[in-house]
């Protein structure tokens, strides 16, 4: 049979085409707007491949459930927004310390408290600093196009097999609900079978997984461990796309929808004769540092505007990447509201009055 | 003379415990007379009697079992506090070949995670709990838990549980017994060797439900904690018979384990390459017509088309059609919904955006090419949006025009009488506005006579991927986009 | 058909002396020890092991896994 591989999808839907092909077995979640059409697609979708989908009685019990599939050694997913994600953080703490690698997609929206279900930008603190207990670490890619929302299922998949830890995938509600041409990539075959997974006997005894050690100096070494894990991550996983960061004076740090309004803003700025750039996280942790960094040093760049839908939360790690070495500025817009071009516009001519 | 062991330490418990930290090998962590010991002892014979030792995982709870797995020799997971039917979902239906048992405490089952432990009974999920009530919490040191008695002091209870204040003793058994899914539901105590005898029956029948895949198997075992209830052995056990039992009545509340199938495993996932293209990628379509290079100058910038109506109109479905036409073309497109309560019913309105280049934000908030409003409301909303030279279709019999700028194409049809009239229902209103919106283009001078055959042709190709199993929505829509070409020519 | 006999077998230092077991044996032959072992215990003993009749009783009693075995002796 000849198949076609381009179709129109919803952020939502590619995600889910994303994981069956990248051979996710289970899906858990509970729904809520934004991020609803992620189960929807998950719940026709997967039965039709005889795996695993369930609808969870709420956002606790799909992280747990996620937990279980995990540790049992198959490739499990959930998704959810805002205030669910905020949920799952008890969850999220112990796939952390179980070293569980889970697919967490959160399409964000408006808080906090109930909010909105407009696209905010707001839960960048509780996904890429832990969220929840103890010293730990999430990976969370961040796609601004229906297709990298299917594209980074994939990626979402390796990197949380490789380094065993969750991988958020985090797109605002607007990449999550728009439609675009996506194309899907081909299936090829990915056997999971980890070591590691619960009840395979090693040597007489059957695997467990647990994340209670008593004794003090034992709890150091596992934190010790996972710290240098997440070093490694740092090193070795940064992921950023720049515009015309070469003379840039001014770059524009934005990921998700603002990452596209400013590359809008930055094709009228470039046409009206201003040199501002963008740089794109991909990923917000590990943070684009070193890309920041050697933009910083550049002797071109005059300074930065994190452009976001919250009150200023990636700000705090532009700043840290660059050491303050240069200005940072902040433009943003909260409550479900995306700045349009031209607000972009303006607020970059603002700043680059003032580096 | 020959001996042999007839009861001994099970071959289910390592033999010694080497994951128990310490220097004690061979005991477990727990109080002495605790019931815990006396439950693991049972669980682990039934374990071994059913022969599912090699496939079974074990829910180890946060209370006084949080180190089961140094005593079990079966996979096994710590998880949250109350979470373990949660996340013994998550192992038995991705590993449905395995057997799930949970074990939990009062506090873990009764308190914290009810609405998990429920939830999964109410799934009849297809393993067995092992509920211990000792009536307080015994890993935190005594404090109530749901089961406590009436009066019955505890640390948090320090002059007796008030039942004014603090509510009355949980009765779990009974509560799942509500529930359709469950097939046993058994409550049993542990005190003299007869009522030892009568849960091991219980223990037995749960763990052999699970071996053959019943469904959901529970028993609440009402259990010695003698220790942070500050009585011997003895005592414990009159605490248990003389006020336990009568709150909790033991028996069998449930068993349809007789009347059951025996259970299945489902197939396993598929995961090869044709299984997911077949589920995934639409069929390839042979005639969707020119993939070439559209070489329309309109096109050489951003078209953007806004539309806007009531829920249920196919304002959405208009837009997607209209977006897939594009993509057919090869553009980048993007379509994005209003989003939310709003579009259950209400207003519904969605931005599609065509261009040869990368799609910078998928909204639209002001320059606006084409808006079609199905509606009063929907005009007087975006009507600002679009460009003082762009091109308005409306519903003649629904919008009155205000003042619009000169050079606005304005262009009124009764898309849903058409739909109703020539096509039969007003479901076919968004082909309808595009058969308007091609005759349109054309006298706007946009689409040459090749592009408006090959207009007409994406949106065949369109339509039919759509409804390629469905020959008549295929027809339907070729006719009502006939009918808007018609409606509007005439 | 061979006679068949029992010994309870207390495995001492197993044994956290919360006597369960000593009402449970319908032979009463366990008793609290006079010694403590390793955990600090005062163990349960028994004085006749051979009298036992392997009814099992004390063995179900007892919390710990290994701290009482009923070891079945066929002449």
């Amino acid at each position: 049979m000849a198949y076609s591989n381009s179709l129109m999808l919803k952020g939502n839907e590619a995600v889910i085409h994303g994981a069956l092909i990248a051979g996710c077995d289970c899906y858990f979640g509970y729904p809520i707007t934004p991020a609803s059409e992620v189960a929807h697609s998950a719940a026709k979708l997967f039965p039709m491949l005889n795996r695993v989908f369930l609808q969870a009685e709420s956002e606790i019990g799909a992280i747990n459930m996620v937990m279980g599939a995990a540790a049992a050694g198959k490739r499990t997913m959930t998704a959810s927004s805002g205030l669910g994600i905020s949920l799952k953080q008890e969850g999220v703490s112990y796939i952390a310390a179980l070293e569980l690698p889970v697919v967490i997609v959160d399409i964000t929206r408006g808080g906090p408290g109930l909010g909105n279900i407009g696209p905010e930008q707001s839960d960048y603190f509780q996904v890429t600093k832990g969220g929840g207990h103890g010293s730990y670490r999430c990976l969370v890619l961040t796609p601004n196009s229906v297709q990298e929302m299917c594209d980074m299922a994939r990626t979402a998949f390796d990197l949380a097999e490789k380094y065993r830890m969750p991988c958020y995938i985090m797109a605002d509600g607007v990449i999550g609900q728009m439609m675009e041409s996506v194309r899907l990539p081909e299936p090829e075959d990915r056997p999971y079978d980890p070591e590691w997974k619960m009840g395979k006997v090693v040597d007489g005894k059957a695997n467990i997984v647990t994340s209670i050690y008593l004794e003090h100096n034992d709890l150091e070494a596992i934190n010790h461990k996972l710290q240098a894990k997440y070093a490694e991550v740092v090193a070795n996983e940064q992921r950023s796309e720049e515009l015309y960061t070469e003379d840039a004076e001014l770059v524009i740090v934005a990921y998700g929808i603002c990452s596209r309004v400013a590359a809008g803003a930055i094709e009228q700025l470039r046409a009206e004769g201003y040199k501002v750039g963008m740089l794109r996280p991909q990923m917000v942790w590990p943070f684009p540092s070193d890309a920041l960094m050697k933009i910083a040093t550049n002797g071109k760049c005059k300074g930065f505007m994190s452009l976001e839908l919250s009150a200023g939360q990636m700000i705090e790690d532009v700043r840290l990447a660059i050491e303050c070495k240069k200005p940072v500025h902040l433009y943003n817009r909260m409550g479900g509201n995306v700045p349009s071009c031209d607000e972009v516009v303006e607020a970059a001519k603002k700043v680059l009055k003032e580096i | 003379m020959s001996e042999k062991i007839k009861f001994g330490r099970s071959p289910v418990f390592f033999d010694p415990f080497e994951r128990r930290p310490g220097p004690i090998k061979k005991n477990m962590h727990y109080c002495p007379g605790c019931g815990h010991g006396i439950l693991h002892k049972l669980v682990a014979e039934a374990i071994d009697y059913h022969g599912i030792q090699g496939k079974t995982m074990f829910m180890v709870p946060v209370g006084c079992a949080v180190f089961a797995y140094y005593y079990f020799n079966v996979g096994a997971i710590s998880v949250p506090h109350g979470r373990a039917p949660a996340v013994g979902t998550g192992v038995a239906r991705a590993v449905p070949d395995s057997y799930v048992i949970s074990y939990q405490g009062d506090g873990d089952l009764a308190a914290i995670g009810f609405n998990e432990f429920l939830q999964a009974a109410n799934r009849g999920e297809k393993i067995s709990i092992f509920f211990v009530n000792n009536s307080n919490y015994g890993m935190t040191g005594g404090q109530m838990a749901p089961t406590t008695l009436p009066g019955q002091k505890t640390a948090t209870t320090p002059f007796g549980r008030n039942v004014l204040t603090d509510g009355f003793p949980v009765h779990v058994a009974e509560m799942v017994n509500t529930l359709t899914a469950p097939i046993y539901i058994e409550r049993v105590a542990l005190t003299s060797t007869a009522r030892i005898m009568n849960a091991k029956k219980a223990v037995f029948k749960a763990i052999e439900n699970l071996k053959n895949r019943k469904g959901f198997s529970f028993v609440e075992v009402l259990a010695p904690c003698p220790v942070n209830l500050k009585m011997t052995a003895d005592q414990i056990n009159d605490f248990i018979e003389n006020q336990m039992i009568p709150e909790f009545p033991l028996g069998c509340i449930r068993d349809r384990s007789a009347e059951v199938e025996n259970g299945t495993v489902p197939p396993a996932p598929a995961h090869d390459v044709e299984s997911v293209k077949k589920v995934l990628f639409p069929p390839a379509l042979e005639d969707a017509g020119s993939v070439k290079e559209n070489t329309s100058e309109i096109f050489n910038r951003e078209l953007r088309v806004k539309m806007a109506g009531f829920g249920g109109q196919g304002i959405l479905s208009l837009g997607i059609t209209l977006a897939n036409m594009a993509r057919l073309r090869n553009f980048n497109v993007s379509w994005m919904p209003s989003y939310g309560p709003e579009q259950r019913g209400g207003a519904a309105s969605c931005a599609v955006i065509v261009s040869r280049n990368r799609i910078p934000s998928p909204m639209i908030s002001k320059d606006c090419d084409l808006l079609i409003a199905t509606t009063q409301t929907a005009l007087d909303k975006y009507i600002g949006e679009l460009k003082e030279d762009g091109i308005l279709i409306y519903d003649n019999t629904a919008v009155t025009l205000p003042e619009l700028p000169a050079a606005m194409t304005k262009v009124g049809v009764d898309a849903v009488g058409i739909a109703t009239r020539d096509v039969g229902s007003p479901k076919f209103v968004n082909s309808v506005l595009i058969g308007v919106l091609s005759v349109v283009l054309e006298q706007q001078g946009l689409l040459n006579a090749e592009d408006q055959a090959d207009f007409e042709q994406a949106f065949t190709a369109a339509v039919r991927e759509k409804f390629g199993k469905k020959p008549g929505a295929v027809e339907s829509n070729a006719q009502a986009f006939a009918a808007g070409r018609q409606g509007l020519s005439k | 058909m061979a006679a068949k006999k029992f010994r309870v077998q207390i495995a001492f230092d197993e044994c956290k002396g919360c006597g369960r077991c000593l009402k449970a044996c319908p032979k009463k032959l366990l008793a609290v020890g006079s010694a403590l072992n390793k955990q600090g215990y005062l163990a349960i003993t028994a004085e006749n092991p051979e009298l036992c009749i392997g009814c099992g009783s004390c063995f179900y009693q007892c919390p710990e896994p290994g701290a009482i075995t009923i070891v079945e002796i066929t002449e």
